[in-house]
């Protein structure tokens, strides 16, 4: 390969345009918890909060962020988002059940073991029937959202009643180890152990989705993929089966949060799934389709908020979510992050 | 004569309802510039996508070196060997320029994976790819965007390039540099099959023309003949080089 001559180089303008990152709904979360602290008036009360929001807010983050994808990379529209979470809760009381002696002894290494058991069941499970469900729901409607939205509710009520079919309608009990039961005192604020574990998991699983999806190649197609997966297509790369890949991660992701979510709540119903799905889409829908950042701040957004107002004001926390979706779309109507998506 | 490196027969594409291609004949020399020109809506980037297989032909062939492409999917149609640059120029804008090199690089998995040679004789044709390459491809200006795409796609060699209309909105010193840049990639023989509105660009690089109206070529011959015959230039498009100059 010769190098080309000097005459033969493109020259181009010298400078870029100075353009800041976008950094200001990065501030949305500490600023809505400041915010909080006068009306909430006690310390220990606002910290309590604060802890309870963002615990909720990882969980609901740990099962959006694959739905975000999902829905960035192919538009497409999957509302069965919650079965996936639904099965991993019923999983969980599955494996739980069968590892009593573990989860009653006492001991944090049993009782991690018995926890990092149910939640690889629940994920594998979730996943594996994920990719079944992409296979028979959503690949017969691809780039059709409309029967995107009818069949994938189908979908949403049909594992719902094989859920009832396999555990029963009832709810069942999802108890917490005993390791992990109990507060920690901050001062004179008690914040639930769990709930410290929660915002550590949701940390860990961000920070996981955030390297793999800037420092490694399968990342870097995904981000492409959601802005332009044609262009994606045309530099040679199968977009369906990284679709699939994300499909599947995705659903193991839910099926995780179902996990967490159930021992937060310490049962689990068969309605579980569909009674989350709205508060999913309106993270979504918050951060910017597509975005997983966007749909991180979003998540804990909803759950400071609804914490925050379910304390204050609990008629004002039936309808929170829904006009802090308003109020961020009328200032960014793509969501906080949005993607410039072709 | 040699077969062909690209050989469309009458390919016919319909766009849902639209019937667009009404029997594409063209034919794409080894080692050769051919232009595709034509007014607007005359059906070359249309012609362009259902090469790539972006849009499918519902009838007709596409030869690439003697196989039929026409039924492939776009990724093993790339995979072939075509590279496509679009008309939207196709960057992932919230991508660092890097981070389209290394998709474009399909064998590469890191920078440090990709051939380190190739890589400075693509700096040499487009030194701002160099300058701004941990910036991300959305801050770059229409000029710059275009030298990605155009690096993008040569970045590992390919047999044939598919480009649309590169010259489209730049101010003309770029548009300059670029007939420059694309003469370099002529002499290392590379085979391109160039959409142009732009005559002008078109007549300095074109070894073979190509002209297209109503979703047909009307016209096909060396550039050569076409540059020196205004009457024809006339006849084939509605203007002359002389009102380009």
């Amino acid at each position: 390969m010769t190098t080309p001559s000097e005459t033969a180089a493109v020259q181009a303008p010298e400078a870029l345009p100075v353009v800041h990152p976008d950094r200001l709904p990065l501030l949305l979360v500490p600023a809505l918890a400041l915010l909080a602290l006068p009306f909430v008036g006690s310390f220990s009360t606002w910290v309590t909060l604060t802890f309870a929001g963002l615990a909720m807010g990882m969980i609901i983050f740990i099962i959006a962020s694959g739905l975000t994808l999902v829905f960035g990379l192919m538009d497409v529209l999957n509302f069965g988002h919650g079965v996936f979470i639904t099965l991993g809760a019923f999983m969980a009381t599955s494996v739980l059940g069968l590892m009593t002696a573990w989860t009653v002894s006492g001991s944090l290494l049993l009782n991690l073991v018995a926890v990092l058991a149910a939640m690889l069941v629940a994920m594998t499970v979730a996943g594996g029937v994920g990719v079944a469900y992409e296979r028979l729901i959503i690949r017969p409607v691809y780039g059709q959202p409309l029967k995107q939205i009818l069949i994938t509710m189908g979908g949403m009520i049909v594992g719902e009643e094989l859920i009832k079919v396999i555990w029963g309608p009832q709810a069942r009990p999802l108890l917490l180890p005993t390791a992990f039961q109990g507060s920690i005192l901050m001062g004179d604020a008690a914040v639930e152990k769990y709930r410290i574990i929660a915002v550590i998991l949701g940390l860990l699983v961000f920070a996981a989705m955030t390297w793999v999806l800037s420092r490694t190649k399968a990342g870097l197609l995904i981000r492409a993929g959601v802005q332009d997966r044609e262009m994606v297509e045309s530099l040679g790369y199968r977009i369906r089966r990284l679709f699939i890949g994300v499909f599947i991660v995705g659903s193991a992701l839910a099926g995780l949060g179902g996990v967490m979510w159930g021992l937060y709540q310490q049962s689990v119903i068969p309605q579980l799934g569909s009674q989350v799905n709205v508060l999913l889409f309106i993270v979504i829908i918050i951060g910017g389709m597509g975005s997983v950042t966007g749909c991180f701040i979003g998540a804990l957004l909803v759950g400071l908020l609804g914490n925050y107002t379910g304390f204050l004001a609990p008629k004002v926390a039936l309808f929170s979510n829904i006009l802090l979706m308003v109020i961020v779309l009328l200032w960014r109507p793509e969501g906080l992050f949005s993607l410039g998506k072709k | 004569m040699s077969e062909p490196l690209l050989k469309l027969e009458g390919v016919h594409t319909h766009i849902g309802a639209y019937h667009i291609l009404h029997g594409v004949d063209l034919q794409v020399a080894q080692g050769e510039l051919t232009v595709l020109l034509g007014r607007n809506g005359a059906g070359k980037t249309t012609t362009l996508r259902t090469i790539m297989g972006l849009w499918q032909a519902s009838q007709g062939t596409i030869h690439f070196e003697g196989a039929d492409i026409a039924a492939r999917p776009t990724p093993e149609i790339a995979q072939a060997g075509i590279a496509y640059v679009p008309e939207n120029m196709g960057i992932f804008s919230d991508l660092t320029v890097a981070e389209n090199f290394i998709l474009a690089a399909r064998g590469s998995r890191r920078i440090e994976d990709m051939d380190a040679e190739r890589l400075e004789w693509v700096f040499g044709l487009f030194p701002a790819m160099k300058r701004f390459w941990q910036h991300p491809a959305g801050l770059l200006s229409g000029g710059q965007k275009q030298m990605l795409a155009v690096a993008r796609a040569i970045v590992e060699p390919r047999k044939l390039l598919l480009i649309d209309e590169p010259s489209k909105g730049l101010a003309p010193a770029i548009i300059q540099n670029m007939i420059v840049a694309f003469r370099e990639l002529k002499r290392t023989d590379t085979t391109i099959l160039l959409v142009e509105q732009n005559f002008n660009f078109a007549r300095q690089l074109g070894d073979q023309v190509a002209v297209m109206d109503g979703g047909r070529v009307v016209h096909a011959g060396t550039m050569a003949d076409l540059a020196g015959d205004e009457a024809l230039q006339q006849s084939l498009l509605g203007l002359s080089l002389a009102a380009h100059q």
